[in-house]
């Protein structure tokens, strides 16, 4: 007979010593990205797998903002791909990346959406089209971390007819993530929302590409190998995974543009 | 600075409004679930108390599904009375009373339970109505326990991060409490603005713990 207050402690090493007995010994790789690279990075994780037999990738995803701050505070991450160039140089002025292993790997589209059901006369066709009052409220990524909205917010000033930004102050949901942008809108929560081709290529049935955005500067993804990398020699080649045909390949199948563009 | 002030006084609204709406709801719920004999009682005292074991994404989304502009009582809102819970400050505080409710729940049913019910008879033998009885004896018996209840609640409900966010989102001003702020900050990098959030917070709920350690019977014992 075991008293409740013993059943409970050992109930509970039980479960820890169960979830400590899953950890894998091989070596483990790092690997911080975007938000937006979520489906793609998973494929190139197994295909990159597949080539370093017993390695594993750990994939970390949020808003490129986010996954900065991780690194500065001291996470132990081998790999950080950005979805802007921007936050990649803070890093780099933080001191946090090593420039030599630097690549840009992928470029993308910022597209505004709107949700699948929307009726045809109520889909902006233009960023001065948002101003409407059709549209109620409009979903963008934090501009101070998610570089998803802080293209967008570019693109708002660069506009003719400036301060385009301001002028939908009281229409903005700010979201975490460029994710949480397709989701808000794939839900129908809000009338528009800015996010990346790619992204919007994954929800095909739940949202609409109302147009694409003329971006002020180009969408690019930059990835390095960090300075602080557990890892460094798997993270270098993971880098080089992504611009060798392998993983073009494979994002070029989510919808990412080749680099250079 | 300023928008520091903005979010302190945003949390204290949402959790004014979710502490007083607890209170009703709480108190009364706790008063059926200690007084009346029924099936199925502590099934609903288990589904209320929820809240305060479920991860706060399995809540929000609970929340999301429902009173979203799709879900079948946002619909309902929207298409008769117009009214949008997502997003706003009614979406705020609908997250942290629920939240909090247990809380409030279970510290009120406690202090029920413990009252001699021979006062309350005596009361009504004496021609108290009901809610005479109720208001007269059993509250002023129960206070103690109820007070620390919905100081607790109230506690929570400041602190409430996770379904809030994923319901209310976060805009400045409208919906972006305190815990929102500290965790946008921290995201943006903004160290300054992090520290005195925190802090504030950090203050507030010292202060709310030790109004509760007085109030809290086991104190005199």
């Amino acid at each position: 007979m075991i008293r409740p207050f013993f059943r409970t402690i050992l109930f509970a090493l039980t479960a820890a010593a169960l979830s400590a007995g899953t950890t894998a010994q091989s070596a483990e790789l790092t690997v911080s990205a975007a938000a937006s690279l979520q489906n793609a990075f998973r494929e190139i994780a197994v295909a990159w797998e597949r080539e370093h037999p017993g390695d594993r990738v750990l994939l970390n995803f949020a808003a490129s903002g986010t996954l900065l701050q991780q690194i500065i505070q001291g996470a132990p991450v081998d790999v950080f791909a950005s979805a802007d160039e921007e936050t990649m140089d803070r890093a780099t002025d933080k001191g946090q990346v090593d420039e030599a292993t630097r690549r840009d790997f992928a470029g993308n589209t910022l597209v505004v959406i709107v949700p699948a059901r929307t009726s045809a006369a109520r889909i902006p066709g233009s960023l001065a089209a948002l101003q409407a009052s059709s549209v109620q409220r409009i979903a963008i990524g934090d501009p101070r971390s998610v570089p998803a909205g802080r293209y967008a917010q570019a693109a708002l000033q660069a506009a003719p007819g400036a301060n385009g930004y301001q002028a939908l102050e009281t229409k903005w949901i700010h979201a975490q993530s460029v994710r949480q942008v397709l989701d808000y809108v794939a839900r129908g929560e809000v009338d528009a929302g800015f996010v990346y081709a790619t992204d919007a290529a994954l929800m095909k049935e739940r949202v609409r590409i109302a147009f694409p955005v003329e971006a002020s500067k180009p969408v690019r993804y930059p990835a390095a190998v960090l300075r602080h990398a557990p890892q460094p020699a798997l993270a270098a080649s993971f880098v080089e995974f992504l611009v060798a045909p392998q993983g073009q390949d494979i994002l070029a199948r989510f919808g990412f543009a080749p680099p250079g563009q | 600075m300023e928008s520091a002030w903005i979010a302190l006084s945003l949390s204290l609204k949402v959790a004014g409004w979710a502490t007083a709406l607890n209170a009703v709801l709480g108190i009364g719920i706790a008063w059926a679930l200690a007084r009346w004999r029924f099936p199925g009682r502590e099934l609903v005292d288990a589904i209320l108390t929820l809240p305060m074991v479920l991860p706060p994404t399995v809540l929000g989304y609970y929340l999301l599904v429902l009173i979203g502009r799709n879900g079948p009582i946002g619909a309902f809102l929207q298409q008769h009375f117009g009214i949008t819970l997502i997003f706003s400050f009614a979406g705020a505080v609908i997250a942290a009373t629920i939240v909090a409710l247990p809380l409030v729940l279970k510290s009120a049913r406690a202090a029920f339970e413990t009252i001699d019910p021979q006062f309350e008879r005596a009361a009504k033998v004496l021609g108290l109505s009901p809610v005479a009885v109720f208001f007269r004896v059993t509250l002023p018996l129960a206070r103690r326990g109820i007070v620390a209840g919905l100081l607790l609640a109230f506690a929570r409900a400041l602190g409430e991060f996770g379904a809030t966010l994923m319901v209310a989102g976060s805009i400045p001003g409208r919906t972006q409490t305190l815990s929102i702020a500290v965790y946008e900050a921290v995201q943006a990098g903004q160290d300054a603005t992090a520290n005195l959030l925190v802090a504030v917070v950090s203050v507030t709920c010292i202060l709310i713990l030790l109004a509760v350690g007085r109030l809290t019977p086991t104190r005199q014992a």
